[in-house]
């Protein structure tokens, strides 16, 4: 197996709170991931610091993407080398366009990979596939980005970046958390676009049902700021029976 | 955390700062009746011109300056300030342009030389450095559609009865102190006038460039759109890095009459002063327009990122029935920058109709304060207005303010006014940044949105110019 990322005793915290304490993850390339886990265990501030987010602190341990320590790096490099997050609370921001967002981040990306950019109507060619696919309006794209969006609305947003961008590790911070079911069912259509065998992903869940959709390869369980059990895609029915009580430490 | 970065991404530096290296004519610092005097004689002027601007001068002694804006800044001695200068050599055509002027404008991105051969796109200039003007461009053919468009000295001295029945008419001589001032020792500006019923058949531009050490520029512009006319008409400007303050105080008046439409632009860039506050220009400005006649319209569309006191407030009297009159701006306040800037709709005649978008951003130490007055009175019978002010929070050391007055004598008129500020916040900038976007682009990306609605408004080269500008004042050193 080949090792895309790999997270070593990593701690971290946020403010005074140490929440992340010693935790070992190691993602296979090309595979789908599930983390599952109690409310407040960390899941978000994993991915959080994986990207390179401003409110978390390392303490200890060390994260490596293809070999290399990103920890030091900034956040903006950690998105263009492959890493992308689509966030749990997309945040709005008014004035901007989202077409014009989402063609200066894909701009940003083939420039860094020494590759041409794409005009306006070169854009706008390979948008509108993606967004039928998605279920989206035309005029989400010419709205101000995420401003006035619906929860799913915002949702499938990040998921159109997602297949824009790319990117090689992906991660999902509860990208199914209030969709509709046709949304569900458009957004995991979109993630299983995106599924290569090379690009990974990092899907953080509270529910089995997206994962009936994306078939993930492996569960992790963190609790406590630790990934405390890794198994195959049956421990999702446990977990739903059982709940994480019954979960021992590995 | 992320403040460190972003007063980084904010403290663009100034990139017009070099200074022309020419010979200069001075006159001594100091104001007296001999400056004046002198002036006029520089400029050939006739005798009228020069008792008008002693009378001004008389009025200025008697007036003090006015300290109700919310500015803060060393008191200016009026005596140590040369109010003449000059680049040595006459000028008739641009083949006798100084080529280092000529190289100095192509610096700013303005080739006058460009502007001989240039199809399409037309745009003619008149560049004005420190006292005098020093060249303006298509002239000839210009006058074929009788429109004049010159500097004001050679306006005095060849269309003496369009300027002494304009001039002071909408600024009066002693309108307020800075006016004053201007009235009597201005030393150069536009003249713009267009005829009945003609189009002006491309863009007019004026181009102020402060150069000598020392120097006060006090310009003048005067713009009359007769009858039926339009006349859209764009000034930029730039000054040296320094670390004395330079006064720069202007008056524009703009006459419209019936049917007839001014569109005013303005890209404000002198040179804003380092973020202790030391250096850069104070900016006293003022500017009205009045709608003289029936269903006129004029526009002033500013962006305003220089200065280190800007006190402007680009006003319109709307006298003819129906008239129209709009005001948009952005007006950026970073490194240790204060504006106390905004508009004054006076609404006379029936149905008159204004729209005041204001955009204030601010960052580092900046303080931005919109000021705004909208007046209707009894007159103006089913008179409207529309005003919004938005400001911009870039990191937490700096400060906006907002101050709409409102006078109205007509109970039916319509006034609406909004009112919003926010902040750049951290979890936006990330957001854009986890996308690969970098910091400097995130946080222009950002203000760009914000500014919309004002840069829609500038001619089409303009608005690009404003943008590139935005984002070397708040970009820093990208690219
Ligand atoms: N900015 C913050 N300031 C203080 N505490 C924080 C902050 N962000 C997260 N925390 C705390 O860290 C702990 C872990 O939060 P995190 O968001 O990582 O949990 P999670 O596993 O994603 O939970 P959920 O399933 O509810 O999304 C929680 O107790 C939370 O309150
Ligand atoms: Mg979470």
């Amino acid at each position: 197996m080949s090792t895309v990322m790999k997270i070593e005793n990593l701690e971290a915290k946020i403010g005074d709170k140490k929440i992340l304490k010693g935790l070992n993850l190691e993602l296979e390339a090309g595979k789908v991931h599930a983390i599952m886990g109690p409310n407040g265990a960390g899941k978000s501030t994993l991915s959080k610091t994986i990207v390179g987010h401003y409110d978390v602190e390392v303490l200890g341990g060390d994260i490596t993407y293809k070999g290399k320590s990103i920890v030091d790096m900034d956040a903006e490099e950690r998105a263009l080398e492959g890493i992308f997050l689509s966030f749990q609370h997309p945040v709005e921001i008014p004035g901007v366009n989202n077409a014009y967002f989402l063609r200066t981040a894909l701009n940003a990306k083939r420039k860094y990979e020494g590759k041409e950019e794409l005009n306006a109507a070169e854009f706008l060619r390979l948008m509108k596939n993606h967004l039928e696919m998605l279920g989206m309006k035309s005029d989400m794209i010419s709205r101000s980005l995420n401003e006035g969006f619906s929860g799913g609305e915002k949702k499938r947003n990040e998921i159109l970046q997602m297949l824009i961008l790319e990117p090689e590790v992906i991660i999902l911070d509860e990208i199914d958390s209030g969709l509709d079911i046709d949304a569900l069912r458009a957004v995991s259509e979109g993630i299983n676009k995106m599924k290569d065998g090379k690009r990974t992903f990092l899907v953080i869940t509270h529910y089995s049902r997206i994962l009936d959709y994306i078939e993930p390869d492996y569960i992790h369980v963190l609790k406590d700021g630790k990934v405390i059990k890794t198994a195959g895609p049956e421990l999702v029915a446990q977990l739903e029976e059982h709940g994480y009580d019954a979960i021992e430490e590995e | 955390m992320a403040n460190e970065g972003l007063d980084k991404a904010v403290s663009g530096e100034y990139a017009l700062g070099f200074e022309i290296d020419i010979e200069t004519e001075t006159v001594p610092p100091g104001l007296d009746e001999s400056t004046i005097a002198f002036i006029s004689k520089k400029k050939e002027e006739p005798e009228w011109m020069l008792e008008l601007r002693l009378k001004a001068l008389k009025k200025w002694e008697t007036m003090t300056e006015p300290h109700w804006a919310k500015l803060d800044y060393t008191p200016i001695n009026y005596q140590s300030i040369s109010y003449f200068a000059a680049p040595k050599e006459q000028i008739d055509s641009l083949d006798e342009v100084d080529p280092k002027i000529l190289e100095a404008y192509e610096k700013l991105g303005i080739s006058l030389e460009e502007q001989k051969q240039l199809a399409g796109v037309k745009v003619a200039v008149d560049a004005v450095v420190d006292s005098v003007s020093v060249k303006t461009t298509y002239s000839e053919e210009l006058e074929k559609h009788g429109v004049i468009f010159c500097s004001i000295s050679d306006a005095i001295r060849e269309h003496p009865e369009l300027v002494k029945k304009y001039m002071f008419s909408v600024v009066p001589m002693a309108d307020n102190y800075f006016a004053a001032l201007n009235s009597a020792v201005f030393t150069d500006g536009t003249f713009v006038y267009i005829p009945k019923g003609v189009r002006c058949p491309m863009e007019l531009s004026t181009y102020f460039r402060i150069n000598a050490l020392n120097t006060g520029q006090f310009e003048r512009t005067l713009i009359i759109a007769d009858e039926g006319s339009h006349v859209s008409y764009n000034e930029g400007c730039s000054a040296p890095t320094r670390g004395e303050h330079q006064l720069h105080a202007a008056v524009v008046e703009l006459i419209i009459l019936k049917d007839a439409e001014i569109k005013y632009s303005t890209i404000q860039n002198w040179y804003p002063g380092d973020e202790n506050g030391k250096g850069g220009i104070y900016n006293f400005v003022t500017k009205r327009a009045i709608c003289e006649g029936d269903n006129s319209k004029v526009s002033w569309t500013q962006v305003e990122t220089g200065s280190a006191i800007t006190w402007k407030y680009p006003s319109c009297i709307l006298k003819g029935d129906n008239s129209v009159g709009e005001f948009y701006s952005v007006a950026v306040t970073t490194l240790a920058q204060q504006a106390d800037t905004g508009t004054k709709m006076i609404h006379i005649g029936k149905n008159t109709r204004s729209t005041i978008i204001s955009k204030g951003i601010s960052a580092m130490k900046g303080q931005n304060t919109y000021r705004g007055l909208v007046k209707i009175n009894a007159s103006a019978v089913g008179a409207r207005n529309y005003s919004e002010c938005d400001s911009l929070l870039i990191g937490s050391n700096c400060g906006a303010h907002t101050f709409p007055y409102l006078e109205s004598k007509d109970t039916q008129g319509q006034v609406e006014h909004e009112a919003t500020t926010s902040k750049i916040s951290d979890e936006q900038l990330f957001y854009l940044r986890q996308r690969g976007i970098t910091e400097e682009d995130a946080v222009s990306m950002i203000v760009h949105g914000f500014c919309k609605q004002v840069f829609s408004q500038l001619p089409m080269e303009y608005a690009v110019e404003a943008k590139a500008l935005l984002e070397l004042t708040l970009e820093g050193s990208v690219g």
